[in-house]
């Protein structure tokens, strides 16, 4: 076969294999876009019950999809605030302090976590929980706090590397202005180097809210369950978003319920993609700002 | 403040090293009796004792480098087009699309293949309920490949510009200059994507578990239904805390952590050499 066959043929099979995978992904958001569309709205959310009751507490949310919003924010908001200190100051620590064998050491840890199939992580918390079952009280089992606790581990690869690469990508002028004019390294380091990488660290935090809304394996194993109602402690059980999908595919018992499961999907997918959407432009910010900080700042 | 971020750092690494930890002390009772080693290669038939993770293991393999196989077409054609053969504005829709698809739950694919593609594919099938290792396999295709194309087209973007511009300046066209300049130049970022992409397959739960069919058996052909490590970990967790079934998870756990930490390994072992060869 000759060169110029291949090259046509090549050309001719890039656009097919672009063509196929934007048509598949058009076919599957579209179909879902289509099935929900008609039960999106405040319903879905609050059932019967008035939105302002539910949002106060004063009325239980029995037939819509509150409990399960509620409990994926109770979550996310816990393992972000457990993940972000831990990851940040593990990115500062790589980027800034170590160095040598240490460094590569604990980034090949890092890469190692980075890569562990959340499943796995699922099953680290579950067996915290065994372990703390066993040795600390007999009252804990699988809870909110120990979803949170593994999110938070899933995410951390995340928020450290985010953080590191912000950091690392500052230039160089930026990191000894302030050493020159004889600020203290920690000084340097909070009123000039933190607050100049703040969008590259950002929009990691973000894309970590992302990860943590939509994770499901993680926490079928930690605590999630179909009917909780609404979080009431860090050590008892909640409903989530992504588990609700889950059980609505695979056990849904009438058309109603069927609908609650593509209004779910429709909602996650609105809230990752967004999230998403929002981690993009502030990076977007973050590599402007280094273009225009070039020479001469 | 170091000591502060150092702890951090000691930290986060000590969480890497007891996911292991942990599965290996509840996995404890497998080591001792020397069971963990004959699991991997026996079958699972709980009548007679055995709990073997061979099937799963050949389901986890099975249904992941199927998906490789239909995702690396899709990705390389995807990645070519993204980095140097579509015009600028194609391209540039390209990229984003992409980017944007990895921010796709998976269980929200799961979802849509439950009702959309499952029936397509008991249709074909003629028989069965439509939950096997193809229809999975198909969904994960979908799944990997922004992995795999977002890790292709940043390395032809690696390609110096002026190695390019020389090949255009000798006559090339876009395409000439992809197969034979670019192309070739990026053994290192191929492999590591694939690596990516497998990794990524293996370590899905969620897609697996809602349309692979779950079936504890080896499958034998792209209909039958298969169950992988992972959505065994999900399925066995809710039942007795003392069953020998239960014991199984951490080996589970363990294979899982090992393929991951070894394709890890492997992409690191990649970029060293391909660094020092260059």
């Amino acid at each position: 076969m000759s060169r110029r066959w291949i090259e046509r043929g090549f050309t001719v099979f890039a656009f097919a294999a672009a063509g196929i995978l934007m048509a598949v992904t058009m076919v599957l958001t579209g179909y879902l876009v289509m099935k929900g569309w008609n039960s999106l709205g405040l319903e879905l959310v609050f059932g019967t019950t008035r939105p302002m009751d539910a949002l106060c507490l004063r009325r239980p949310v029995l037939d819509g999809l509150f409990p399960a919003v509620a409990g994926t924010f109770a979550l996310v908001a816990l393992s972000v605030s457990i993940a972000l200190p831990l990851g940040i100051g593990t990115g500062i620590f790589m980027s800034e302090f170590a160095s040598g064998a240490l460094k590569r050491m604990f980034s090949l840890f890092y890469d190692i976590l980075a890569g562990s199939p959340s499943i796995v992580v699922g099953l680290f918390g579950f067996s915290i929980s065994i372990f703390l079952h066993r040795y600390v009280s007999g009252q804990l089992y699988p809870c909110l706090l120990i979803s949170a606790l593994s999110l938070a581990f899933l995410v951390l690869p995340y928020l450290i590397r985010s953080t590191q690469t912000a950091l690392e990508n500052l230039p160089p002028e930026v990191r000894l202005t302030a050493l020159a004019l004889g600020a203290s390294p920690v000084q340097n380091l909070f009123y000039v180097l933190i607050p100049r990488s703040l969008p590259g660290i950002l929009s990691g935090v973000v894309l970590s809210i992302g990860r943590c809304a939509e994770d499901t394996a993680v926490i079928m194993l930690t605590g999630v369950a179909a009917s909780a109602g609404l979080p009431r402690s860090v050590f008892g059980n909640y409903e989530a978003l992504p588990f609700h999908i889950y059980t609505v595919s695979s056990q849904y018992m009438d058309s109603a319920e069927l609908a609650t499961g593509y209004g779910a999907s429709i909602l996650l997918f609105g809230v990752t993609s967004s999230l998403f959407l929002f981690s993009f432009i502030i990076k977007n910010i973050a590599t402007a700002r280094t273009a225009v900080s070039g020479p001469g700042l | 403040m170091k000591p502060f971020f150092f702890i951090s750092a000691v930290i986060s690494a000590c969480v890497s090293v007891c996911i292991v930890l942990f599965m290996i002390i509840l996995g404890l009772p497998l080591f001792r009796e020397g069971l963990f080693f004959s699991m991997l290669t026996s079958p699972w038939n709980p009548s007679n004792g055995v709990f073997g993770l061979y099937p799963m293991i050949i389901g986890t393999l099975g249904i992941s480098s199927l998906a490789l196989v239909f995702g690396f077409p899709l990705s390389l054609g995807t990645a070519a087009l993204i980095s140097g053969l579509a015009p600028k504005p194609l391209a540039a829709v390209l990229r984003k699309t992409v980017q944007a698809m990895t921010g796709i739950p998976t269980v929200v694919y799961g979802f849509i293949g439950v009702f959309l593609l499952v029936p397509l594919i008991r249709n074909l099938a003629g028989e069965g309920s439509g939950m096997c290792i193809l229809s999975s396999a198909l969904l994960l295709s979908v799944l990997i490949s922004p992995t795999m194309i977002l890790t292709f087209s940043d390395t032809f973007d690696q390609v110096p510009v002026k190695t390019r511009m020389a090949a255009t300046a000798l006559g090339a066209t876009p395409v000439q200059t992809f197969l034979w300049v670019v192309l070739p130049a990026s053994k290192k970022g191929l492999v590591t994507g694939l690596i990516l992409g497998m990794g990524r397959a293996m370590g899905d739960t969620l897609i697996a578990l809602m349309i692979s069919g779950n079936a504890i058996a080896v499958p034998d052909s792209l209909f039958s239904p298969a169950r992988t490590l992972t959505a065994h970990i999900a399925l066995v967790i809710a039942s007795d805390f003392d069953s020998p079934e239960f014991k199984t998870l951490f080996a589970c756990g363990l294979v899982l952590y090992g393929f991951t930490a070894l394709s890890t390994l492997a992409v690191r072992a990649i970029d060293t050499v391909f660094r020092s060869e260059s």
